[in-house]
């Protein structure tokens, strides 16, 4: 029962933000666009956190993610330029959509081995990881985006009058559900978190299952890349800048452990939303983007103290 | 034992009084109407059955959980805890059986950790005092330390000490010890035993939880017997005997501790040939039978879970062989050495046990979901299935297959993983000390179990610190010594003495 409780905390929290929000804002909050706005936001960095979700059970935390956002999408629109010219058209488009996406994975794949191979903590590889591939962006076209101007399809693109990132996002939620739930894989990502050694011992190949969790990341990464990029049209090399921030709270809000073990990727999914809104509400409201920092810590630290405390109770009573 | 080792302190003063302590988690009542009272300058055994509520009991006491009624009375006085700091401020100290000390410490900075003394500035701690309080206060219980040592460098039983002494700094009066000795050597289980009873003439109150009977009847004074969270018995020790106590634990007589062996030997199944390894064990080779038991022997430190690390692909081998039914094996993780059919039931179930945070299920499925035919997708209806009847079959005592696996008590947990490697259906299985922390009657469980693999053609190596569990259930012997097989006997034709001088004998030259 209390159990139960903890876990709907998050989607407590989430209907009541919608609640208040609606109240305080109904013109302006309760319209389709902004749901759909809403929406957008979410399954691009949701995407990102349901593979954050992964790499966090197993006791990991990837910090680059905001960073090789960036990268991906750069070199996509690179490609997509390369190819099809100043403004890229059909194959090059998706030629450059693939590129992303490949780019993504041999960025986690990289982050992957670098923290089996070195035997380094996932912390000290992926801050490094963070500075290196935004360098990279950066450096590219010196700082200057890229800007693909027919790259509408993610964005806009529907199908049945669904937009089609949140298509793609809600196969992703799936597959990824029934990953760590129903496969090897995804009980090993548990096993590696919650005992790394007695995993070992019990016959996991530990190094073999963390690659494969930080390239599933990437691979992610570049997915929702993509998507950043049909949204402006334009590869920038500042983009993700602090997505992190976001991605990380949304799983651990949504009730991960960051010692490992623990996490779900329909947890993540309300974490991500109660973000989302919480940013779409603070511009509804007039908050700076800079004063939403600030809110967004608080929420942070609010979020898990929170559960803890309700762990601790659970454990006693 | 004569009875002038045994208390002789003024009984009248009650230490500790519990009264009527019940405690539930969900729907198991783990203690009810639970009464235990400790004199002062006694040793106070509690035993009874896994799960019966001892380590919940002795939390309790140590402000771990909450009591859901009942009191808690010390010195006379009633106290409520609401965390363990209270409940070391009280005078109640306990020593859990995975110390936690801070290994890089020094012993005399353990000792004062969170109680450090203040030196002449501010904001510093007077080192020196430190040390010398700690040798004075070692020193006046007898304890022989040294308190500027590193704790990760001290054997387990010196980091006991050191605890003990952490404790008498903090001016402890009640001492709880829950299963000290389950992962010490003979020799310093003896010296265990001497610091508990300079405790006891100091007049401090030692509550001491064991599986190991004779150890109770040795060292305490008065036993209580808890059976499914009820005190079914309380006695002084003098007037009970072994047989007495497991009858009070288990509710029934208990005969026939180990089972007859009458296997019929097969062919040579496993051959370990001149293996050595980067970790302390060298030229090690010895052969196993199908459905033999071989048992290996030996101090702590002597290397005999460094032959089971070798074998099982944990420790890297710098030469030899091993060969499981004449074909030979390249093992080079435990991941290997499972696909070969090698179990190997670790000695360690916390570090490298069980994962205490995942569903029970999970951990008994974890090495076995290929063999399951649960290679690409897991079926959780199957594998709850699978776990229940194991759990059955070991009476686990928990509250489904998807409890999680600290919610089970120590022994409990211990059956978890006998149930994980009984399910892996290997060839080869290597036990390192599979009945620690398990009481009387699921040790006869698990020999039972070992008797009935091995009947299944099996070849089983037995790793343990118990001789007479040695004794019981082996058809050889093998001896260790500093990394190397020092002997090779059979059972039959050997003694307690002459394993036991092999062992050692090495010291004396
Ligand atoms: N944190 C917990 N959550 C749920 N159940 C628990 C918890 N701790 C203990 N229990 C249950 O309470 C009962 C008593 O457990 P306890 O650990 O006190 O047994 P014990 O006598 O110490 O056994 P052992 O000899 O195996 O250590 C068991 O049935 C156990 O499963
Ligand atoms: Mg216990």
């Amino acid at each position: 029962m209390n159990k139960f409780l903890r876990q709907m905390l998050p989607f407590g929290s989430l209907v009541l933000i919608i609640c208040v929000l609606s109240a305080l804002r109904p013109d302006s909050f309760l319209t389709i666009d902004n749901f759909l706005n809403v929406f957008r936001r979410s399954s691009m960095y949701g995407i990102i956190a349901i593979g954050m979700t992964s790499v966090i059970i197993s006791a990991g935390i990837d910090l680059s993610v905001g960073s090789m956002m960036a990268l991906c999408g750069m070199l996509g629109a690179a490609v997509m330029v390369g190819v099809g010219g100043a403004d890229p058209h059909g194959m090059s488009l998706i030629a450059g959509t693939v590129a992303g996406v490949i780019a993504g994975t041999g960025c986690g794949f990289l982050n992957g081995l670098l923290i089996t191979k070195l035997r380094l903590q996932p912390f000290i590889v992926t801050l490094g990881t963070m500075s290196f591939f935004r360098g990279i962006a950066l450096v590219m076209k010196d700082g200057q985006p890229i800007n693909v101007p027919s790259y509408k399809y993610l964005s806009e693109g529907a199908l049945l009058h669904i937009p089609v990132s949140i298509i793609i996002f809600a196969v992703i939620i799936i597959a990824a559900g029934f990953i760590l739930k129903y496969t090897r894989l995804g009980r090993y990502t548990y096993a590696i978190g919650s005992n790394r050694e007695a995993a070992f011992h019990a016959g996991v190949n530990v190094d073999r299952n963390l690659v494969c969790i930080y390239t599933f990341t990437g691979f992610l990464v570049g997915i929702a890349a993509m998507i950043a990029t049909s949204r402006t049209i334009s590869a920038q090399p500042t983009a993700g800048l602090g997505a992190e921030l976001d991605i990380i709270a949304a799983v651990v809000i949504g009730g991960a452990s960051l010692a490992g073990g623990q996490g779900t990727v329909t947890g993540t999914i309300i974490g991500t939303f109660l973000i989302s809104f919480l940013r779409n509400g603070c511009t509804l409201l007039g908050i700076s983007t800079n004063a939403q920092l600030i809110v967004i810590g608080m929420i942070i630290v609010l979020a898990v103290a929170v559960d803890q405390l309700a762990r601790a109770k659970t454990r006693t009573s | 034992m004569s009875t002038s080792t045994k208390s002789n302190y003024d009984r009248s003063a009650a230490a500790l009084r519990m009264r009527r302590i019940s405690k539930s988690f969900g729907p198991v009542q783990a203690l009810s109407d639970v009464s235990f009272t400790v004199q002062a300058g006694t040793v106070h055994a509690l035993v009874g059955e896994n799960g019966a509520g001892k380590s919940t009991l002795v939390k309790i006491l140590a402000g771990v959980y909450k009591p859901d009624s009942g009191s808690i009375e010390i010195a006379g006085s009633v106290h409520t805890f609401d965390n363990p700091n209270q409940a070391l401020a009280a005078g109640v100290s306990m020593i859990y059986q995975d110390l936690d000390l801070a290994e890089h410490l020094t012993a005399a900075e353990n000792v004062f950790l969170g109680n450090e003394l203040p030196g002449k500035l501010p904001f510093t701690v007077d080192y020196k005092a430190m040390v010398q309080k700690t040798a004075e206060l070692a020193e006046s219980f007898n304890f022989k330390i040294a308190p500027t040592a590193v704790v990760a460098e001290l054997a387990t039983g010196d980091c006991q000490v050191v605890e003990i002494v952490k404790a008498l700094a903090r001016k402890a009066s009640i001492i709880v010890m829950d299963e000290p000795t389950s992962s010490l050597s003979e020799s310093e289980v003896d010296r265990l035993f001497e610091v508990v009873r300079n405790l006891r003439r100091k007049g401090i109150a030692v509550v001491y939880i064991s599986h190991r009977l004779e150890e109770i009847v040795d060292l305490a004074d008065d036993v209580t017997v808890l059976r499914d969270g009820r005190v079914v018995h309380c006695e002084s020790v003098t007037k009970l005997d072994i047989p007495h106590i497991v009858r009070y634990m288990v509710g029934r007589e208990l005969t026939e501790f180990f089972p007859s062996r009458s296997v019929k030997l097969g062919n040579v199944r496993v051959r370990v040939d001149n293996m050595s390894s980067a970790n302390r064990i060298s030229n090690i080779s010895f052969e196993i039978r199908a459905g033999e038991i071989v048992g290996v022997a030996g101090l702590v430190g002597a290397g005999r879970t460094e032959v089971a690390r070798a074998i099982f692909g944990i420790d890297k081998k710098t030469s030899g062989a091993i060969l499981l039914d004449n074909q030979e094996l390249s093992i080079d993780s435990p991941s290997d050495a499972i696909s070969c059919g090698i179990a190997l039931l670790t000695e360690d179930r916390k570090r490298t046990g069980l994962c205490l945070g995942l569903p029970c299920a999970w951990n008994v499925t974890l090495p076995s979901l290929e063999m399951l035919g649960m290679k690409r997708v897991i079926n959780p209806a199957r594998e709850n299935k699978i776990a229940d009847a194991l759990a059955r079959r070991l009476s686990i005592k928990w509250q489904g297959p998807q409890a999680p696996g600290d919610s089970l008590s120590g022994g409990n947990q211990q059956k978890l993983l006998v149930a994980r490697w009984l399910l892996a259906e290997a060839k080869f299985m290597i036990f390192d000390e599979p009945t620690r922390g398990i009481d009387v009657g699921a040790k006869k469980e698990v020999y039972l179990l070992l008797n009935n693999l091995a009947g299944q053609g099996k070849a089983i190596l037995f790793i343990s610190s118990e001789l007479p569990e040695l004794f019981g259930i082996t058809d050889r012997i093998l001896v260790m010594r500093r990394g190397r097989l020092v002997a090779n006997l059979k059972t039959t034709e050997t003694t307690q003495e002459e394993v036991m001088h092999l062992a050692a004998v090495e010291q004396n030259r």
